[in-house]
């Protein structure tokens, strides 16, 4: 009994690197934001007190308000595309037979193991004047003149939706993989058609993976700056972009951290909504 | 047989996966208003052919009609056919009485109509005060009867049930059976019941079509199966029988001399039999008697006595025969005499008790 005992205790004492880890580097780091947030701006690249409001009170402008909803925006219709375009493909690779099955897994996790910066350069690369898309378009005369890709807001939407669709196809496919077929079955021999067993079985019963996958790509999409940034030129301010500006060219340390803490908030309020809405389940990402 | 009571009919059904035969050439007219069950080992096929009749899997060949229309081609929710099943497959994001409305929302039924329907199968199946539950708030017999309300509240014309009760304990399956027999014959709905139990079969169909290997051995009521066994598959898959098996020596009319290893055993048989056949005679366990003598009149084997257990009033009697063979008897312990293992005593039975039967070579002995 003693023995068994120790042994437990043994083991939670493997975690602590972990925890330490944790706690250097989220819990202090996220800390040290929250406090800079409340700071004014010092010589250089510094902060300094008395604490103050006015990093937030600037904020209340409809400026900043129109980014917000600008990327809020984005945000919302990256899940949403991931979600349309996502959920077909995850349905068939869960459906598919396993050898199959494992390439399609490997043609979405494959993108992983490349650098992200790179991939998106890919995209720079594709849709540029002279890329790919518009010297097919013009070879096949669809088109007079190159048309304008690069530097758009469906550029930025494109690369979105390409960087977070795995965030989406992974928690929807591990739903639709588990689930119980018999239930379709069931809803076919009761008189439904395959569109609405669909409907009102398939939908519901995966709808843990559908709700994680929301979150899994809404979230990160809010933040994405560098996309904007190479697919967008300067024409799409996102709320990552204003963090990044502020930090690094207006090099004013506590007002960054104040629209970071922003960040911050809207993640907690999403996650809040999502273990209100999909909560009760096993399957939580949070 | 009487056409216009067929209800469902199986012609030349067959199934292949990949190389594997599941079906080889079924053949079956079910009738308005019976039970009928499927009954065989694990793996005979009896689940597809169930699945083959719902529309969820397509036979490799033949047709399968209801009501002389040939449905072959149909998809599920186009028959007038519903299925309990195995694990019941209740819709587990809807509450009981969402479960049962489905079949009626499916069919546009108006909600007032539904909301009327529904009460009523909650009482027929007594579950009148769970209909705000989720099936995971339920026990298994409960979710059980939740499946067959599902089911029967589209009045289907042939309800499929594929061993509903397998998952519950002893004493509730048997409480099910008598219940499910109930509602069978309240509902007028004809069944197909699936189930591997013979005892389960036996209580209650009307009907047993006993299957092996993707066939059917033998299609016949409870009593014909259990009296008039074809095979030694169906003398040894429903009950305990003894085997003996041996070659006809002396055939005369229905009677039969059949020698098992030196000994000779005068049978009875209605089939055509010809002299030097290998053949099995079947006796049932609790049809044989043993005793210091037979009664004039019986056949008798003399054997020893090896083993004798007692097993919940009844009593398991071991023999030796003089060939090596052994046979079991089997009797309730009222007023038994009681013998010493290696006594030598008279083994006897009534000549229609025992039925000869092609011998298959054993292989299912």
């Amino acid at each position: 009994m003693k023995q068994h005992d120790l042994k437990q205790e043994n083991k939670s004492l493997l975690t602590v690197p972990m925890g330490l880890w944790a706690l250097l580097f989220v819990g202090v780091a996220l800390l040290y934001i929250l406090a800079l947030s409340f700071l004014n701006r010092g010589e250089g690249f510094s902060a300094q007190g008395p604490a103050t409001l006015d990093n937030f009170a600037k904020l209340a402008s409809p400026l900043y308000f129109k980014a917000l909803l600008i990327s809020l925006r984005l945000a919302f219709t990256t899940a949403l595309l991931c979600l349309l375009i996502g959920y077909p493909f995850a349905y068939h690779m869960a459906r598919a037979k396993p050898r199959t099955r494992t390439w399609l897994m490997l043609l979405v996790i494959i993108p992983f193991w490349t650098n992200a910066l790179i991939r998106i350069y890919g995209w720079k690369i594709l849709f540029s004047a002279g890329g790919p898309i518009n010297q097919t378009l013009l070879s096949m005369g669809w088109i007079a003149r190159p048309l304008k890709l690069l530097y758009t807001d469906f550029a930025v939407q494109v690369g979105m939706v390409y960087a977070m669709i795995p965030f989406m196809v992974l928690p929807v496919y591990s739903s639709i993989e588990r689930m119980d077929w018999s239930m379709v079955e069931a809803s076919r021999d009761l008189g439904a058609s395959p569109f609405k067993a669909f409907l009102t079985v398939t939908v519901p019963m995966t709808l843990p993976g559908i709700m994680a996958g929301l979150v899994l790509t809404f979230i990160p999409s809010i933040g994405l700056f560098f996309l904007s940034d190479i697919l967008g030129g300067s024409n799409t301010m996102l709320w990552g972009n204003l963090v990044n500006n502020e930090l690094l060219k207006s090099r004013d340390l506590p007002f960054a951290a104040s629209l970071s803490v922003v960040l911050l908030l809207l993640t907690g309020l999403v996650i809040l909504l999502y273990r209100r809405v999909g909560g009760k389940t096993e399957e939580m990402v949070f | 047989m009487a056409q216009d009571n067929t209800l469902m009919a199986l012609r030349g059904l067959r199934k292949s996966y990949d190389t594997q035969d599941a079906l080889n050439g079924l053949d079956l007219d079910v009738y308005k208003g019976e039970f009928l069950t499927l009954l065989g080992p694990s793996g005979c096929g009896k689940t597809t052919t169930l699945r083959i009749i719902a529309g969820l899997e397509s036979p490799s060949a033949g047709e399968v009609y209801l009501e002389g229309q040939n449905i072959t081609q149909l998809p599920p929710e186009k028959r007038a056919v519903n299925t309990v099943f195995q694990n019941y497959a209740l819709f587990p994001h809807m509450t009981v009485e969402k479960n049962i409305a489905y079949g009626l929302q499916m069919r546009k039924v108006p909600k007032a109509q539904i909301a009327v329907q529904v009460k009523a199968m909650l009482e027929l199946v007594q579950l009148k005060d769970y209909g705000k539950r989720l099936p995971s708030q339920l026990s298994g017999g409960q979710r059980q009867r939740v499946a067959i309300a599902r089911a029967a509240i589209l009045e289907p014309k042939l309800l499929l049930l594929d061993e509903p009760l397998g998952a519950l304990d002893l004493k509730l399956r048997r409480q099910m059976q008598v219940e499910l027999k109930k509602m069978q014959k309240q509902l007028g709905i004809t069944f197909i019941y699936i189930t591997h139990d013979q005892e389960e079969a036996m209580n209650m169909s009307d009907r047993i079509a006993l299957m092996r290997d993707g066939r059917f051995i033998q299609l016949d009521t409870p009593q014909g199966l259990y009296e008039h066994p074809k095979s030694t598959f169906a003398a040894t898959f429903i009950g305990e029988t003894n085997l003996l098996s041996g070659k006809a020596s002396a055939v005369k009319d229905d009677e039969v001399l059949l020698d098992i290893g030196g000994l000779s055993i005068p049978c009875m048989s209605s089939d055509w039999i010809a002299p030097g056949e290998k053949l099995c005679l079947c006796i049932r366990s609790e049809r044989l008697h043993y005793g210091p003598s037979a009664p004039g009149g019986k056949s008798m084997l003399r054997a020893t006595l090896t083993d004798s257990r007692y097993a919940g009033g009844e009593r398991r009697t071991t023999f030796l025969l003089p060939t090596g063979q052994s046979m079991v008897a089997r009797h309730t312990t009222e007023g038994e005499e009681l013998y010493a293992p290696g006594t030598e005593l008279c083994l006897w039975w009534n000549q229609d008790t025992a039925v000869l039967v092609p011998d298959e070579g054993g292989q299912f002995a």
